[in-house]
């Protein structure tokens, strides 16, 4: 089966003024369907550079990003991109941000609008629907942002740190949610991520970067144990400690090496 | 687990909480008449003094004129039917100034947002345009248009329009990135990025351009009068300087002031319409 997307030989500059850095190199990954993998590494590594790159919000310098066997070029509603923050529309309701993807690649029609307000409504935010952005708490907010990327059911989903500006038992319930709802789905998912234990739980490979330039130090796998358990209870299994002071370990001379 | 409070406690504890508001509302509104009662002794007093003063000779009466005679100046010409034309004249060259200004400013902010080339080019000729007195183009557009209503119009124009672009503009470019990246991730194209992103966020800077372009449309007619007018309550204003008749150019100050205030809570309250629906 062909590889939901595959990333052949990236290379990325980002050309200034005064000088070009180069973000990435030589960055190969294939990703099957209904996998989920974590990117770390320490910052400056080009984390969120591949992740707009396979988005199609930037094109690399060199290279190709094929997603399941075909040439992307732009943004593709096969992509969902999740954000940091949910930069949710405060001029609209609820239900006017989660059908915005579905607006803006014109599928918005009776079926897909009672879709993305039951999936609304899976995610706990029903009676909310006309309420508008302000009134809702940062974990209500990101579960509608989540709902605005899976409305127009992508296959692959790109997560940004979508965790890292909530509460810590938030994250953990958003994490739980997550990862349960894009494995019913069968959705494939990139997560990029500075939690060295959220990234464990979650995926099931876990790939270490290091910077100067950006580049694959390491691949680890996580045992079908911890990947088949809810992230919450993942952290409790035997085996989860040692892995995450290996990867952290390997950070830590990733971080020293690439300075 | 929630304890149920006896009956007595529960029902003192709403009296005090009801007192507790009643006090702040009424400290609320002892203040609000303080303010009310200083706001208008004040005026009061601004007219009463500028009466006394003239009538026992501290200001030279001829040229402060004082408010009984400014009003019935004011009364005379309204009855007379002399005003109109003026007041009608003055006030139709700002709204059109003001609603034109407007809409050219964000139209040519949309253009230069939408080609960022075309944003660079310009930019140098904004700045040199923005930073001059545009009312020394005064007598070319005279030249150009005729001594005449067009002619003040287009000096409205020149003061309104760029700086309508210049804020609109900015408040097209900072809009939150993250905003744009959300719809862009979606495959949104230009069209689509500036009608749900851009001017729904800006949406509030635009309409609050509309009560500085009030302002600025009273100056651009009032000086454009001042140069060609032959009507209109600047020209009244110097008129009355020419002849010497202070006591017209005070009421047509004082109808100025009332009238331009008027448009500006127009405004407000449309603002305040348009806003409230988000």
């Amino acid at each position: 089966m062909l590889p939901v997307v595959e990333l052949k030989e990236i290379t990325h500059a980002y050309l200034g003024d005064r000088e070009a850095s180069l973000a990435i190199e030589d960055f190969n990954l294939s990703v099957g369907q209904g996998e989920f993998v974590s990117l770390v590494g320490p910052s400056g590594c080009g984390k969120t550079t591949l992740l707009s790159i396979i988005a199609g919000l930037l094109r690399p310098s060199r290279g190709e990003v094929l997603l399941s066997g075909r040439s992307a070029a732009g943004p593709s509603p096969e992509v969902g991109y999740m954000l940091q923050q949910d930069y949710l529309f405060p001029w609209r309701s609820i239900q006017d941000n989660a059908l915005l993807g579905l607006e803006l690649t014109g599928r918005l029609d009776e079926e897909s609008r009672s879709k993305t307000l039951q999936l609304l409504a899976d995610m706990g935010l029903a009676g909310k629907e006309l309420a508008f952005p302000a009134q809702l708490s940062g974990g209500m907010r990101q579960r509608v942002a989540l709902v605005r990327t899976l409305a127009t059911d992508p296959g692959l989903l790109l997560l940004d740190e979508p965790f890292s500006a909530l509460d810590y038992q938030i994250k953990l319930q958003l994490e739980d949610l997550v990862s349960e709802t894009l494995m019913r789905r069968g959705t494939t998912a990139i997560l990029v991520t500075h939690d060295l234990s959220e990234a464990i739980a979650v995926s099931s490979r876990v790939i270490l970067l290091q910077r100067n330039p950006g580049r694959i130090r390491r691949i680890f796998q996580v045992p079908e144990a911890i990947r088949s358990t809810p992230p919450l209870y993942a952290r409790d299994l035997p085996g989860f400690a040692e892995l995450f002071h290996e990867v952290w370990k390997e950070m830590e001379l990733a971080g020293r090496e690439g300075v | 687990m929630k304890t149920e409070l006896p009956a007595e406690v529960a029902a003192s504890r709403a009296l005090w909480l009801e007192q507790k508001h009643a006090d702040y509302r009424k400290k609320k509104l002892r203040r609000k008449t303080q303010v009310l009662i200083v706001r208008s002794s004040i005026l009061i007093l601004f007219f009463v003094l500028w009466e006394a003063g003239a009538r026992l000779g501290w200001i030279d009466e001829l040229l402060f004129s004082y408010p009984t005679k400014v009003f019935r100046q004011i009364w005379d010409d309204m009855v007379s039917g002399s005003l109109w034309p003026h007041l009608g004249m003055t006030v139709g060259e700002t709204v059109v100034g003001f609603i034109l200004g407007t809409l050219l400013g964000t139209l040519l902010a949309v253009i230069i947002w939408w080609s960022p080339f075309l944003s660079a080019v310009l930019d140098p000729y904004m700045v040199v345009f923005n930073s001059m007195p545009k009312v020394a183009l005064g007598p070319i557009f005279i030249v150009m248009f005729g001594a005449g209503f067009t002619a003040i119009v287009v000096t409205t124009l020149s003061i309104t329009v760029i700086i309508t672009t210049l804020v609109v503009y900015n408040s097209f470019c900072s809009v939150d990135p993250n905003l744009v990246k959300v719809v862009r991730s979606f495959g949104a194209s230009r069209v689509q990025e500036f009608n749900k992103v851009i001017l729904p966020a800006s949406f509030p800077t635009v309409v609050s351009t509309l009560k500085v372009n009030v302002g600025m449309s009273w100056v651009g007619v009032i000086v454009g009068e001042f140069l060609v007018a032959k009507s209109g309550l600047g020209y009244l204003i110097i008129y009355g300087f020419q002849v010497f008749n202070f006591t017209l150019v005070m009421s047509s100050l004082l109808i100025i002031a009332a009238v331009a205030t008027a448009m500006y809570q127009l405004v407000v309250y449309v603002e305040k319409l348009l806003l409230s629906r988000r």
